[in-house]
């Protein structure tokens, strides 16, 4: 049975408590059991490495923490060792012996498993020298990597509760919410709300009991910013969320947890149990007499229930659809009771404002945004993963710096942000800073802070078409701009990339986009058309290509492509011609190929097999004929 | 007494209770603004957006649907201004190919949409959802409902519920296509 705390000075003790405990021990090795490296092994090469510092005696000297997500999940499984910081990545159960035996008893570095910078071959041992890491800022992040995300005590070793504790006893309600207000945070999780005035609404309205909801539902495909943190750092948002409550004048609350993520939710519920037990949570919390209970909903539905409104829906045990909020749902929310909702993110972010001010806050970020953003950084760069930024910073340093650039040394050409209803953003836009008004004065939006990098290979009315019919299957359907916009926009975008755009669509695509973002009911429909529009906008030759020229500059739209056996470079090795799946090369080993258009079925198996790089994509430009007769190879000179 | 509220739209000055919508406060006004999926009896639900009107609040005008929004003091509104009608004929086209019926051909001849560039199939239900929330609000019987989403909504009868629709009927009334029909049957 543990101790409740029944006041600040309890909490500090059992802290001092818990750290005195821990210094014994000389080294900490986190191990990434984050969603990602359990899928690439995370968990056998973690018995592998318990085994092995029993058997080299190092129990006592050595600790090993299951720790969330560190972002850098392509290069799971990653262990990082302290004090040194020292950081191994894909590291494999065979790779275990030499940790143990060369890092934590000779105290040498494994090379093989350290990053190595893939422009200079430098090899970079310690974790925040690496590009990806180095240039981030990382306060939300700050702890995955260090904490159990399963041990309050870890929490409380690092500073946990302690904003909990300023709150209730040196702070009144509306204190709390002037210093948020004052901080500028801004909502994480879609449009950036000012979060203090949400709160003071809440908090204003009439009408008993109010609630406080956390949104993980996180909808955006190829995002995990909110899984990893809570999957890694579940405490710090729930602390938010206690202190919130409070601000509010909230006695329930609930966690929204979507049902994809089946680790976020236990984690969450362990730690609202833990919470419990330490008296954080429940009845007259740290001895105050503020209660407050909290119960995690899990929500199995589409992207549009993330929405706040079909989010409230949900938890009132109904079918999740939008509704229309002339009147807020800060004010009528679940069961038209005042509800405060707000993203994982921005929960977090409340108990650093709390102890380090808000004036701390605002020196972070830009005017209209302060603090940092997570963006969940995907597509076409060397570094994929979570990386936390102050706001202000440039996409290109995110894409350039940490994301190390475009992959393959290709050419950059768009960047989505704000998920799948964000903007493509072009080259020439590269230096806009990420803040809310900005991203939104471009064409693009914040969102939950998805981030997709595209290269010179991608097709951007393709794109746009991806999107709109992602968002055609994810709309909930209610109301008609939204439902009948997208389904035409995506028949006229299919024909497009079909190659059978008319002229006149274009303007049918203006009218539709127009109707939907003024008149749909909720902001899907409404956002639904930034990639289309942003694309026209951007990249309007590569439209008319299509629709005039019946070209796909990017070489992606099946239909306007042809492929193509450059006589100069075919080697007549026979590969394509026995891999073609319907037979359309002929040649023989002493002759060039070549590709009969009528039969060729477009499935690129010869571009792919071809090792002389032969076969050609050629796109809006007239096939060349067959080789007359058949023509003799030309041999490479060797 | 309820607080009475002062707006004003399309230039005439009117004086509502409290809570009232703008659509409300404009028929009591005189001005009629078109609706699909409105009914005085039912809660307002916001589905079909032909209702749409532009509002100026400080300074800034937007888009809002007049069967949901409630009425505040100073609100200047436009049932009709350009962009209102410009909306509102491509909602009518958008409906025109699904439900080529009674209420949407008056619209568009209201609304000069001769031809419609929309190709969506004539399934003639325009899912206002009035079938669906007459039986939920009035008879409390939720026998009909919505299913699937996106392109795939429609209206469906709950099977075990079937013989309830078979006694009842009285949604018939109310659908403006009558595709209600269609789905429960004669
Ligand atoms: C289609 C759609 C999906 C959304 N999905 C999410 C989501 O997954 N997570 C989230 O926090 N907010 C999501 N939102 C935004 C929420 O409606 C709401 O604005 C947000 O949770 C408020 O929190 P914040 O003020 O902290 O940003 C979504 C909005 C829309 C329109
Ligand atoms: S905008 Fe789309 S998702 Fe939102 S209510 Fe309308 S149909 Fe549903
Ligand atoms: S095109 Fe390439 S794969 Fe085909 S025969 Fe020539 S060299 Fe070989
Ligand atoms: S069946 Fe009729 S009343 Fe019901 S949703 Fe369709 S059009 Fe509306
Ligand atoms: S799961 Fe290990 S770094 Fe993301
Ligand atoms: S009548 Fe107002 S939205 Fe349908």
């Amino acid at each position: 049975m543990v101790k409740r705390i029944n006041s600040p000075e309890d909490l500090e003790k059992l802290r001092n408590e818990i750290i005195a405990k821990s210094k014994a021990e000389k080294h900490v090795v986190s191990v990434c059991m984050g969603t990602g490296c359990i899928a690439l092994g995370a968990d056998v090469m973690m018995d592998a490495l318990e085994k092995e510092v029993e058997k080299h005696g190092l129990k006592g000297k050595v600790e090993i923490k299951k720790v969330g997500c560190v972002g850098f999940c392509e290069q799971g499984p990653i262990i990082i060792i302290y004090p040194e910081e020292i950081c191994y990545l894909k590291v494999k159960p065979e790779d275990v012996p030499d940790i143990v035996s060369k890092t934590l008893v000779e105290g040498k570095i494994v090379e093989r498993l350290v990053y190595t910078d893939p422009n200079t071959g430098e090899k970079i041992p310690k974790l925040g020298e690496i590009p990806f890491y180095k240039h981030q800022h990382r306060l939300l992040l700050a702890n995955n990597g260090r904490i159990d995300p399963r041990s309050i005590e870890d929490y409380i070793a690092v500073g946990g509760y302690k904003a909990l504790a300023k709150a209730l006893f040196e702070m009144k309600p509306e204190e709390i919410i002037e210093e948020i207000k004052a901080s500028n945070l801004r909502g994480r999780g879609g449009a950036g709300f000012p979060t203090g005035i949400k709160w003071e609404t809440t908090r204003n309205a009439p009408g008993e009991p109010k609630y406080v909801i956390v949104n993980c539902d996180e909808g955006d495909p190829g995002a995990f910013m909110d899984r990893a943190l809570m999957e890694g750092n579940p405490h710090s948002v729930l602390e938010g969320l206690i202190i919130g409550a409070y601000a509010i004048g909230a006695h329930e609350g609930f966690v929204y947890v979507r049902e994809e993520y089946p680790m976020a939710a236990e984690n969450i519920s362990l730690a609202i149990k833990q919470a419990e037990e330490y008296g954080l949570l429940g009845e007259n919390i740290m001895g105050s007499n503020f209660s407050f209970k909290v119960t995690v909903h899990r929500g199995a539905g589409a992207f549009v229930s993330g929405e706040s409104s079909a989010l409230m829906t949900a938890i009132e045990g109904k079918v999740g659809e939008p509704r229309p909020k002339y009147i807020h749902t800060a004010v009528q929310g679940i069961w038209n009771k005042p509800s405060c909702l707000n993203n994982v993110k921005t929960w977090a972010c409340v108990p650093l404002i709390i102890l380090r001010g808000a004036e701390w806050f605002r020196s972070i970020g830009t005017k209209g945004s302060s603090g940092t953003m997570i963006f969940s950084l995907v597509g076409k760069v060397n570094n994929t993963g979570l990386v936390e930024v102050p706001m202000g910073i440039t996409l290109r340093d995110i894409i350039f710096k940490i994301g190390g650039g475009i992959r393959g040394g290709k050419k950059f050409k768009a960047v989505q942000t704000g998920g799948p209803s964000g903007g493509f953003i072009p080259e020439e836009l590269l230096d806009t800073p990420v803040d809310f008004d900005e991203l939104r004065k471009v064409g693009s939006m914040m969102g939950s802070g998805g981030m997709v990098v595209m290269d010179e290979d991608t097709c951007m009315v393709d794109a746009a078409r991806y999107f709109v019919d992602f968002l055609l299957e994810e709309s909930c359907g209610k109301c008609v701009p939204c439902r009948e916009g997208l389904k035409e926009l995506s028949r006229i975008l299919n024909n497009i990339c079909r190659g059978e755009g008319k002229e006149e669509d274009i303007q049918l695509i203006e009218d539709i986009c127009e109707t939907m973002s003024e008149a749909s009911l909720c902001a899907l429909g409404r956002t639904a058309v930034n990639p289309v529009l942003t694309s026209l906008k951007y990249f309007r030759e590569e439209w008319d290509e299509h629709i005039k020229d019946k070209k796909c500059r990017a070489k992606v739209c099946k239909a306007l492509i042809n492929y193509y056996i450059d006589p100069e470079l075919c080697q007549a090795c026979t590969l394509c011609l026995r891999e073609c799946p319907v037979g359309a090369i002929h040649g023989d080993k002493e002759h060039v190929h070549w590709i009969d258009q009528d039969k060729c079925i477009k499935c690129g198996t010869c571009y792919e097999v071809c090792r002389f790089g032969a076969v050609k994509k050629i796109s809006g430009e007239p096939i060349p004929p067959p080789p007359k007769g058949m023509k003799p190879i030309r041999k490479r000179r060797e | 007494m309820k607080k009475m509220v002062s707006l004003e739209i399309d230039g005439k000055e009117v004086k509502v209770e409290e809570g009232k919508t703008i659509l409300e406060a404009a028929k009591e006004a005189g001005i009629e603004i078109p609706t699909l999926c409105y009914h005085e009896g039912l809660k307002p639900y916001g589905a079909c957006r032909i209702c749409s009107v532009e509002i100026e609040r400080k300074g800034r005008t937007r888009i809002v649907t007049s069967c949901c929004y409630p009425v505040e003091e100073g609100l200047k509104v436009k049932t009709n201004s350009e962009k209102v009608k410009k909306i509102r004929r491509t909602i009518i086209e958008m409906l025109l190919p699904i439900s080529p019926t009674g209420p949407i051909m008056s619209l568009a001849k209201e609304y000069g949409v001769e031809k419609s560039r929309f190709s969506g199939e004539r399934t003639y239900c325009i899912l206002c959802g009035l079938c669906v929330r007459y039986c939920a609000e009035i008879k409390k019987e939720n026998a009909i409902t919505f299913v699937g989403r996106g392109a795939d909504r429609k209206v469906a009868v709950v099977p075990e519920k079937a013989d309830v629709c078979a006694m009842c009927r009285e949604c018939y009334e109310l659908c403006p296509s009558g595709k209600i029909i269609d789905i429960i049957g004669y």
